[in-house]
């Protein structure tokens, strides 16, 4: 990147500064007369000069002009005006003047501010490019968060000053040249003075500001290194609490941000001086004027119009003087800013761009075998990984990769991927570098899969897909005002330097995944899911997610069929009890009292359980049934029962997990509760006291609690109580509780709780695993797994992907690489989080399963475990760097070699 | 059935019969209630150990598997209580307990059996007992096993 930051603004933006540059220099002209004119004004018609006799007139507006060969020539005779008449004409003159420069300053300004913005969204997207191009290496030596710093924070200040950069100080020193000049022609001495105290501010001020600019410099180090150890902090959280380290970081913090004041307090402390002493000299000026300018005034030889028009004429200089010392510090700022900036980002032997072109068509597949030709690797310290490998992987070979861990094999996998570049020798696909093809080549056509799976914040389908999203490969259409903000997008985006890739067209290459598009993408997204063996997982997040009736609409509109046919098979496996359905009049003895009466769920986050307890409506319906007075009496007997079981146990223990309806905190108080309220009736209890025992009964489950409170007459009134609730529901609460129907999908309910339509059954052994076996066979019968499958792909994993398992993380992360079809697939030790058992299992299903249905690529797998390289075609075995033997698992079996003692 | 039946039950189980009363409703509440249909399995031979089982009513078979094929080696009826010995020495299951007719079971998971040995030693020296008992019995089968080769 361009060092100088002024360079790097002229050589981007030069015909807009241009432009403005001109225009500047025409508002100088209306500028410029608006100085002369209150001179004009206060000598001419206000103290009569020329207007001596009466009715005098003069001539205004004449407009001739002593041209070259043309000699004198009027444009315009000029109209012939009283004194009045002249001072309205010169007032309205001024006006007129005042909104020109107004109406100049605002083009100006708005112009400014584009061209700043569109600079800030160059550099920003440049800076990033880069990042994208950065050579592996360099990530080991950056902080994440100190880059992201940069991006968004340390450039900032450089799109504000593009607008300025060559404008403000034309516009401003235009503006003071232009007093200045004014002043001298009024009177030459005065006119000196002003320049000998603006000489003295521009030589001291831009001194006394060189050491702030030193500690602007250190603010922004110091910035950036705290920004890098909070993200420090963020990521290895699980490593400060696992060693109670978090004083140590909280020391660590606190000593920078100590630092980072002690800078701040002294550059302001430099600030406000430098700005007293500049406001010092600015001040002094006027003092000089009125002082010597008066005395000349008094003795003649000034008149007071010109003393008045010097005065005001100052007026206008110190601003743009100010501004101007300003703008040289800012220039001076964002100059070390961007300084900083590029030495970070200009980094040696960054990715071509051509390599990362778009390249929207279909890749063919490769051809020629995969070669490290005398290959040597280490790592950043310079230790030899590998040394001088020379190895073929022949297209749909199966080669299996063993050795102890970090005898070369894991580097050669990542060397495969690009991932180290080759101290020296290569690797080659048909006698070309594989650094040098271009990435729509290797990315495309070689597949990789680590233990480090990266997951990006997104939906689990994003994740799963991202190895196919290389272009835009839909032309979206917009219509009306949509068409109109593409049509604005897209100009805008390439004039700030910006790539016009849409973002909205679909990427997701369904043609090399082997499916023509979205609608038969499980075809192949399914088998590679179960080869993984991450397929029940992803139906559990399924089921345990709120699935949008939109998109979905194909399983939940089959909602009914898919209750039915649950009923039906549970009755077939005479497993009926192990699901109480819900009933509109019956009471659900598995689900909670709260639950009975609600009978239906609340749409969260408008609404939760407690809000709806403390509704009017509801209250009303338990105080008229009376329920109120037996969910009362029945709290007291729950908490009667919870205070005798659990009163003498201290707060951590762990039969407090069985407690669903309080917490070990809350014991004490309900202890006070019921030694004032035992015995007494339900008038004696506060409201508030009420809820807190009521609240009780809500939770309570006969079968699970077992403390005999529930009888027939009082299920049959909470029944009677919940049909009157729904009978006249109001409005506000119709819009957030769905009421439970056997014929319609409940929005707010998970994707189980809406299959069951009822409550797994307490005393049923291993019940919700049952379950699961029986869904998904349902599932699979009714020709809904896959969009039980895409429901669960729904599933947000969080940041990093953190809202899932490592585990899960890793199958997927093998998943992507297989989606691909890529013609070599590369496998570097990728499910270390898994037992040795399932380990085995993947493998075996992705080497002989997923083979069957055609696509047979090349697969390198670096094995954690030996003992199953007799399921690749070929085995490496490497040693200390070195490829020691190669061959069929039988020839090195028979060799007596290293490999026979890795296996044994 | 209610958590005061359950305690009357426990008590009659020789293992609980030296805790108080209170102290047992606190074990019945904090554990499971399960039932079971005839030939279900409560657990497996080899699967990870969670839970022990008081078997409530109804009986079970205990079976282990053999290189001939599963052999049953015992049976169980109301008032025991199975699969113990697993979670005392964090082995995986030894054998696999079958309900032979359809059976009830209050299932007390790993950590709350242990919290109890720990709370109420009464129980543990009664485990203790039990244990030993069992192991003189077993050891008693053998030596007549080894006498008739």
């Amino acid at each position: 990147m361009e060092k100088s930051l002024t360079r790097y603004i002229w050589s981007n933006t030069r015909f807009q500064q241009i432009w403005i540059l001109t225009v500047v220099a025409a508002s100088m002209i209306p500028y410029f007369l608006s100085f002369d004119l209150p001179k004009q004004i206060v000598n001419g018609p206000i103290q009569g000069t020329g207007f001596e006799a009466e009715g005098a007139t003069q001539t205004f507006m004449r407009i001739q002009y002593n041209l070259p060969y043309f000699g004198k020539v009027m444009f315009f005779e000029g109209l012939q005006l009283t004194r009045f008449q002249m001072l309205m004409a010169l007032s309205l003159v001024f006006l007129l003047l005042v909104v020109i420069n107004g109406l100049f300053k605002l083009y100006i300004n708005t112009y400014k501010g584009r061209l700043g913005e569109r600079m800030l969204r160059r550099i920003r997207f440049e800076l990033i490019d880069r990042v994208l191009r950065f050579p592996p290496s360099q990530f080991k030596r950056v902080k994440s968060a100190e880059i992201a710093t940069m991006i968004k924070d340390e450039v900032e200040p450089m799109g504000g000053f593009t607008g300025d950069a060559f404008v403000q100080p034309a516009l401003l020193g235009g503006q003071a040249i232009t007093a200045l000049v004014f002043i001298i022609l009024q009177n030459f001495w005065l006119g000196m003075i002003a320049a000998g105290i603006v000489a003295v501010q521009g030589v001291v001020i831009p001194r006394m500001r060189k050491r702030l600019l030193e500690l602007g410099r250190q603010r922004q180090l110091t910035a950036r290194e705290l920004s890098g150890r909070v993200g420090e902090i963020v990521d290895g959280i699980g490593t400060i609490h696992g060693n109670d380290t978090s004083n140590y970081e909280r020391a660590d913090i606190a000593a920078r941000l100590g630092l980072i004041f002690s800078i701040r307090y002294d550059l302001y402390q430099w600030k406000f001086l430098v700005k007293f002493i500049n406001n010092f000299l600015a001040q002094v000026t006027p003092f000089l004027f009125y002082s010597i300018g008066g005395v000349l005034a008094l003795q003649g030889r000034l008149d007071i119009g010109q003393l008045v028009a010097v005065i005001n004429a100052y007026k206008d200089l110190p601003g743009p003087l100010k501004e101007l010392i300003d703008w040289d510090q800012s220039r001076q700022d964002v100059q070390v800013k961007y300084a900083q900036v590029v030495e970070q980002f200009n980094v040696d032997m960054l990715v071509d761009p051509h390599i990362q072109a778009v390249v929207h068509e279909p890749v063919g597949k490769l051809e020629h075998s995969l070669n490290a030709v005398n290959l040597t690797l280490s790592d950043d310290s310079g230790a030899r990984l590998v040394e001088h490998v020379s190895l073929e992987i022949k297209l749909g070979e199966t080669v299996a990769i063993v050795g102890n861990s970090g005898s070369g094999g894991e580097a050669i996998a990542e060397a495969f991927a690009r991932l180290i570049w080759p101290d020296s020798g290569r690797i080659t696909i048909d006698g070309k570098d594989i650094l040098e093809l271009p990435e729509s080549i290797t990315g495309r056509r070689i597949g990789y899969a680590a233990s480090d799976a990266y997951f990006f914040h997104g939906s689990l389908r994003d994740n799963l897909l991202y190895g196919l999203k290389h272009a835009p490969l839909t032309k979206v259409e917009y219509e009306g005002a949509k068409a109109i903000k593409y049509k604005w997008d897209i100009n805008e985006a390439r004039l700030a330097g910006n790539p016009d890739l849409d973002l909205n067209s679909d990427w997701v290459d369904y043609q090399s995944a082997g499916v023509t598009g979205p609608h038969d993408l499980f075809s192949v997204v399914r088998p590679v899911l179960e080869a993984v063996m991450i397929s029940q997982d992803i139906v559990d997040l399924a089921l345990r997610s709120q699935v949008d009736t939109t998109t979905h609409s194909d399983l939940t509109n089959r909602i009914v069929e898919l209750r039915q046919a649950l009923r039906k098979s549970l009755k077939e496996e005479d497993l009926d009890g192990l699901v109480v359905p819900f009933e509109p009049k019956a009471y659900n003895p598995q689900a909670t009292i709260g639950e009975n009466l609600l009978f239906g769920t609340v749409k969260r986050p408008m609404m939760t359980n407690l809000k709806l307890a403390a509704h009017p409506y509801f209250r009303s319906i338990l105080r008229e049934s009376g329920l109120n007075i037996d969910l009362y009496n029945m709290g007291l007997e729950i908490a009667a029962n919870a205070i005798e079981l659990f009163q003498d146990l201290p707060p951590d223990h762990p039969f407090f997990q069985q407690l669903t309806f309080m917490t070990a905190d809350d014991i004490p108080t309900y202890q006070l509760l019921l030694q004032k309220l035992q015995g007494r009736d339900f008038d004696a209890a506060s409201p508030d006291e009420r809820s807190s025992i009521i609240r009780l009964s809500f939770a309570y489950i006969e079968p699970r609690h077992r403390f005999g409170l529930l009888t027939d007459e009082l299920m049959a009134k909470i029944v009677d109580a919940r049909l009157r609730f729904h009978k006249n529901l109001p409005d506000d609460l119709k819009a957030v509780v769905e009421r439970y129907d056997a014929k319609k999908f409940i929005e707010s309910a998970n994707l189980m709780d809406n299959v069951l339509f009822g409550r797994i059954g307490f005393t049923q052994a291993d019940g919700p695993d049952r379950i699961r076996v029986i869904l998904r066979d349902l599932f699979d019968k009714l020709g809904l797994y896959d969009s039980v499958l895409s429901i669960g792909l729904d599933f947000d994993v969080g940041s990093g992907g953190k809202r899932i398992t490592n585990v899960q993380r890793q199958k997927l992360n093998v998943a992507r690489a297989l989606l691909k079809r890529a013609d070599y697939v590369i496998f570097n030790r990728p499910l270390p989080a898994l037992d040795q058992r399932v380990q085995d299992q993947i493998m075996r299903n992705i080497l002989q399963d997923l083979h069957e249905e055609g696509h047979a690529p090349a697969i390198i797998w670096v094995l954690a475990n030996s003992s199953l390289a007799n399921l690749f075609d070929r085995v490496l075995v490497f040693d200390r760097g070195t490829l020691v033997e190669d061959g069929t698992h039988a020839t090195l079996l028979e060799k007596n070699g290293i490999f026979k003692e890795l296996v044994s | 059935m209610l958590l005061k039946d359950e305690v009357e039950m426990l008590r009659r189980i020789p293992l609980f019969s030296g805790v108080a009363p209170a102290k047992l409703k606190l074990l019945a509440f904090t554990s499971d209630r399960v039932s079971y249909r005839a030939d279900q399995a409560l657990f497996r031979q080899g699967d990870m150990a969670d839970a022990a089982y008081v078997i409530l009513s109804g009986t079970a078979d205990v079976s282990v598997d053999t290189p001939s094929g599963q052999i049953k080696v015992a049976e169980v009826e109301h008032d025991s209580i199975v699969g113990e010995i697993a979670i005392l020495c964090d082995v995986l299951r030894t054998a696999t307990v079958t309900a032979s007719t359809p059976l009830e079971a209050l299932r007390i998971s790993k950590e709350h059996f242990l919290k109890l040995l720990s709370d109420y030693p009464e129980m543990t020296i009664e485990i203790m007992r039990v244990l030993a008992s069992r192991l003189s019995h077993t050891t008693a089968e053998l030596s007549e096993e080894r006498s008739k080769h």
